[in-house]
């Protein structure tokens, strides 16, 4: 399945990656050619397999349901690039 | 010299008190200072390095010493270090110093290990050539005979390959996705091994793809990984994936009798195209498990030749979801805005300066295969596919295979940039017998058995039954032990 500018736009739009007009005739080539390699799943008879959802077969652990940490709000915003009054600081995002 | 030895020699030299802790790492602090050429340390941590030393000569005076007491290592910048730049060889993760320790250096510092610094790697672990780091391409020690042309290590874990296989550090971290432990190995004739699915616990590891990774040891013998796995293995309630169930002796399983196992040889891994090269080498590694004992025998595990096309769907699905966290929120690099920029901005900003370009491209091939009208085509086809490889290799064991033998890598290690104009396709056939192992949740190790003709080193692979990494260890130290893989690169940096 080749992939065209308009859905490499898209995608690139979807992954929240900038990419300049330029480049996207570029990047739909290298895409096509990915998904088009794994065409080859196609030649597969999947009837009636399940889906792999876990490598070994093992139930999750439980815990009981209590507060294990904590109180480490320093840390938590210790390497936030805009950190200000104990909170993350982005761009305006309700006007 | 005591930079050039094995764990199990500087250990034994240690108990035995003909070394301390602070000389053995001294050895390595003054060989990775010699060895800058290499770009194989990224972050250098000498006074962390000489602070635990000193602690753990105390350690062993006291008579307390784990096996990994006062061994100096490298660790992957792919494992949160506490304090210490963790950023996984990208520009998005710049300035990043966890509050935190990764589970993996937790086990190994408090057994008394020593932490020289940060290995490069590629970006994110995303390459077999390491040539997307950030902080640029690790040059392998090994060069071709008569030529001073710069070859690859192998990727993701170049740095740790490229440092154990220099002597810059008795020992390395790696992480395996792919074939990111096994395949760098294999380039700079050093053992590496990838555990079970869930042996080693992921916390604190940076996630590429979380169904996939496994951390594991990057060694100078069979021994040590027996050694450094022991430490590094274990159940991690931080991590639902990590299993609880016993770690056996791993190192007291290396007894060097195989005789009645039985080793199967798959055809499928018999590539059109295959180096004449490759083909003896695996022919000797049949030669030798034979002679000491083993019964070889021919398997078929029809449904290998759709891992790689199966792991390129599940690997960035599975990446574009853990790096979805990279917003320029928390942590890490955020764009310059300029002025009406919101945070959807901030976001497609910060991550297209962040990201390189193989990073975004898998970013991008998970988003697609992710969305709407093609998850099924596409993601829930590759998990079904993915199913049945792990059903081929599940046969195969149950008709009384213990070990499976093929190559490591399709060819010896390239030059770098060699690649470069090749489209990504042809660098992702560089994991060809390895991805396989990560899709089934097999142990897998890699062991150096011969050289090229043009002196390079080659690898054989080695897979074992889950959670059978004792026996595998065993099979892998024989074939060790009878090739006798002794060359070193010849030095230049």
């Amino acid at each position: 399945m080749a992939i065209d500018i308009d859905t490499a736009r898209k995608v690139a739009k979807l992954a929240r990656i900038r990419v300049e007009e330029a480049d996207l005739p570029k990047l739909a080539g290298q895409l096509s050619g990915i998904l088009g390699f794994m065409e080859q799943l196609n030649e597969v008879d999947v009837t009636g397999v399940e889906p792999m959802t876990s490598v070994t077969p093992m139930r999750l652990k439980r815990r009981v349901d209590e507060v294990t940490d904590g109180n480490i709000q320093a840390q938590v915003l210790k390497n936030a690039p805009d950190a200000r009054e104990g909170f993350f600081a982005v761009p305006k995002v309700v006007e | 010299m005591s930079n050039t030895w094995t764990i199990a020699a500087a250990r034994d030299a240690l108990r035995k008190g003909e070394i301390s802790a602070v000389d053995l790492t001294m050895s390595c602090l003054t060989a990775i200072d010699a060895g800058d050429d290499l770009n194989a340390f990224v972050h250098k941590t000498p006074e962390i390095a000489l602070e635990q030393a000193r602690a753990a000569d105390s350690r062993i005076k006291a008579g307390d010493a784990p096996s990994m007491c006062g061994i100096p290592l490298g660790i992957k910048d792919l494992f949160c270090t506490k304090g210490v730049p963790s950023q996984a060889a990208s520009n998005i993760l710049k300035g990043f110093k966890p509050e935190y320790e990764s589970t993996v250096t937790t086990k190994l510092f408090g057994a008394g290990a020593v932490m020289l610094g940060k290995l490069n790697m590629d970006e994110f672990a995303m390459g077999s050539s390491n040539e997307t780091a950030c902080y640029g391409n690790v040059i392998s020690p090994w060069r071709r005979k008569g030529s001073n042309v710069q070859l690859t290590p192998g990727g993701s874990s170049g740095g740790s390959a490229a440092a154990v296989a220099a002597d810059l550090c008795l020992a390395a971290t790696g992480t395996d996705t792919g074939g990111s432990i096994r395949q760098p190995a294999a380039f700079t004739g050093i053992v590496g091994i990838k555990p079970t699915y869930g042996r080693v616990s992921r916390w604190g590891i940076v996630a590429f793809a979380s169904s996939l990774d496994q951390a594991g040891p990057m060694t100078k013998s069979v021994r040590d990984a027996a050694i450094m796995l022991q430490t590094m293995c274990g159940h991690d309630p931080k991590d639902s994936t990590s299993a609880d169930i016993p770690v056996p002796d791993f190192e007291a399983a290396l007894t060097g009798d195989i005789r009645g196992k039985v080793i199967g040889i798959p055809k499928e891994y018999r590539m059109d195209g295959m180096p004449a090269e490759i083909e003896a080498l695996w022919q000797n590694g049949i030669a030798i498990m034979r002679d000491a004992g083993a019964e070889v025998r021919d398997i078929s595990l029809p449904h290998t030749k759709y891992a790689l096309p199966a792991y390129y769907v599940i690997a960035p699905a599975e990446a574009s979801s853990n790096l979805a966290r990279y917003d320029g929120v928390r942590y890490g690099h955020r764009a310059k805005l300029t002025a009406g920029d919101g945070i959807t901005e901030m976001y497609e900003k910060t991550r297209a300066e962040g990201f390189g370009p193989e990073v975004q491209r898998r970013i991008m091939v998970g988003t697609y295969v992710l969305s709407a009208g093609f998850y099924d085509a596409y993601y829930n086809r590759a998990r079904k596919v993915r199913a049945l490889i792990k059903r081929d290799f599940e046969q195969a064991f149950a008709a009384g295979v213990d070990a499976i033998l093929t190559p490591a890598t399709p060819s010896a290690a390239f030059g770098l940039g060699e690649m470069s104009d090749a489209d990504p396709i042809q660098m992702y056939l560089n994991d060809v017998f390895t991805v396989t192992v990560n899709l089934a949740g097999l142990p897998g190790i890699s062991v150096p058995v011969g050289l090229d003709a043009q002196g390079l080193p080659l690898g054989l692979q080695l897979i074992g039954r889950p959670w059978d990494e004792a026996e595998l260890l065993k099979c892998a130290h024989v074939l060790e032990d009878r090739a006798g893989f002794v060359a070193k690169a010849e030095k230049w940096w």
